[in-house]
């Protein structure tokens, strides 16, 4: 179990179960279990699967800043690149499947639906991202990398929204409800002050395990 | 009800193809079905149609006056908004099975001048004719349904509306054991309710339904007895009604009370009139890929001088 969370069979564990949601759909349409509205199940899925996958990718960093846990920085990238290659999917789903290349029709529906429009939104800040992900861009750009990237910032509120936006009623849905609230923690644990707390927090907690885990057992009748 | 052996023939153009028919899934719903079904006939005296595994229903072949094919017996009873059972399309269908529809009685009451309460047997007096329907739904999808019923002005000119009465309030059956989604949706108004102006309820599209596709209603499609009022966003044409009362004022509906700006009291189709949050100018009809443009009152035209002089953009 430790080895599975440690670089190489974490990684191996992102590399396949990214490529899952896409497995099913395809093995879902092979058999025409796609629902009665097959475009509808398409676009669901690959957009559950893309802020699933986003979402990973940045809980990456305050996982490692909180819990010293190294290994999720090597997956981190691979996990946004596959969140953004479903978002592709999503908007390529939308255009092509959706609205057959119907440009007039797409043009009204984005500036009517604000649910696209955020949609839109998410994904337009989200592709300057994965052209620089690599070292090249990242040797290239170097301060002002750190800057683009924090886009991100910016993108996973508007993907949620995006989904809070699309649901007949959040009373009946609230699950993008939950997406707001594990983002807005994992913007939170960014700002520098509950950084520094949430850390000092942790330190302390381990410190305090690790004493009486010292202690233990029958360490206490001792004294 | 229109025999299976008089249908008109259907051109092999139109027959699914069968390794898509016969996919495993389907297979394995209709053994569970067909299961579930025999056990219920055991102690449940049931119509004979109502036993036969519903994956076998072959495709009718007629269309809407538009020329339109009516959409697959499994789209039609697999692809179900039904809140009381599931939030989830998909799932309704099977959530819903065991649903009790008999007995089952419709109170008519309210300001009317002979209040009456209808078993499923009073109904059939007012016979049963096929109609073919688009149904829109406000989500952004729609179907062709032939549905089994009788226009609801029969019913309601048998009980004689007073002169105070100007609309028609509707309420579905509210059975928390028996209906899983409402338990998950404690929030919600229930049970779920509707309403009509007198006029349109007076209309002779307004359909009071009680089959579809030559059969007995299924469960997740509102049995047994629902409205179709087709020139509506489909939620308007409330399921599984238990009472139909008259009244002097606007009554509240369910959608129109969780979320007034959004869900207004008349809900007729309209593609030039948003949902407040997504556009209503297309839609995707089941069974097709790309999109059509939505029509006014959903294609009935014949129902806008229920309207004139109001601002439908302000009465939406």
């Amino acid at each position: 179990m430790r080895k599975l969370f440690a670089s190489n069979g974490l990684r191996a564990l992102v590399h396949l179960g990214a490529w899952l949601p896409l497995a099913l759909i395809i093995a879902d349409y092979a058999r025409d279990a796609l629902t009665a509205n097959p475009i509808q199940a398409i676009l669901t899925r690959t957009g559950k699967a893309s802020l699933v996958l986003l979402v990973l990718s940045f809980a990456c960093t305050p996982l490692h800043t909180l819990l010293g846990w190294h290994a999720v920085l090597r997956v981190r990238r691979a996990l946004g690149l596959y969140g953004f290659g479903y978002a592709l999917l999503h908007v390529a789903t939308f255009v092509v499947l959706d609205y057959g290349l119907d440009l007039e029709l797409i043009a009204q529906v984005v500036v009517e639906k604000y649910y696209i429009i955020a949609g839109v939104a998410a994904f337009g800040l989200l592709l300057p991202l994965a052209l620089t992900s690599t070292r090249g861009w990242q040797r290239r750009l170097k301060q002002r990398w750190r800057v683009v990237h924090r886009l991100v910032y910016l993108a996973m509120p508007l993907a949620v929204l995006h989904f809070m936006l699309l649901v007949k009623s959040l009373l009946g849905h609230p699950e993008p409800l939950v997406w707001a609230g594990v983002v807005s923690i994992l913007l939170a644990l960014r700002i520098p002050i509950v950084r520094r707390r949430a850390s000092q927090l942790q330190h302390r907690l381990r410190h305090a395990l690790r004493r009486t885990a010292a202690l233990e057992p029958g360490s206490v009748f001792r004294s | 009800m229109q025999p299976l052996t008089e249908m008109p023939p259907i051109r092999s153009s139109e027959i699914t193809p069968e390794h898509v028919y016969f996919s495993r899934r389907r297979v394995l719903r209709l053994g569970m079905l067909a299961l579930g079904s025999a056990a219920l006939a055991a102690c449940v005296p049931t119509t004979p149609t109502a036993q036969e595994a519903p994956g076998m229903i072959p495709r009718l072949n007629k269309r809407d006056e538009f020329g339109d094919p009516v959409n697959r017996w499994e789209e039609i009873t697999n692809y179900n908004n039904f809140y009381e059972f599931s939030t989830d399309k998909e799932a309704v269908a099977r959530l819903a099975q065991g649903f009790q529809t008999t007995p089952w009685t419709i109170t008519v009451d309210g300001l009317v001048r002979n209040p009456k309460t209808y078993d499923l047997d009073d109904l059939r007096k007012f016979g049963e004719e096929e109609r073919i329907y688009r149904l829109r739904c406000v989500e952004g999808w729609s179907m062709v349904i032939p549905w089994l019923g009788f226009p609801l002005h029969k019913l309601l000119r048998e009980v004689e509306p007073t002169a105070q009465a100007r609309y028609v309030r509707f309420v579905s059956a509210f059975v928390p054991e028996q209906m899983p989604g409402t338990r998950l949706l404690p929030l919600y108004p229930w049970p779920y309710t509707e309403g009509l102006r007198l006029d349109e309820a007076m209309h002779d599209l307004t359909l009071l339904v009680t089959g579809v596709y030559g059969r007995p209603l299924p469960p997740q499609n509102g049995a047994p007895v629902r409205l179709a009022v087709p020139w509506k966003y489909g939620f308007k044409s409330i399921k599984s009604i238990v009472r139909i009362e008259l009244v002097a004022e606007q009554p509240a509906t369910l959608w129109n009370t969780v979320a007034p700006h959004e869900y207004g009291f008349y809900s007729n189709v309209n593609p030039n009139k948003p949902h407040p949050r997504w556009s209503q100018a297309t839609e995707r009809r089941i069974g097709e890929l790309g999109r059509r443009r939505t029509l006014m009152f959903n294609g009935y035209a014949q129902v806008a001088p229920l309207y004139e002089g109001m601002d439908l953009m302000q009465n939406y």
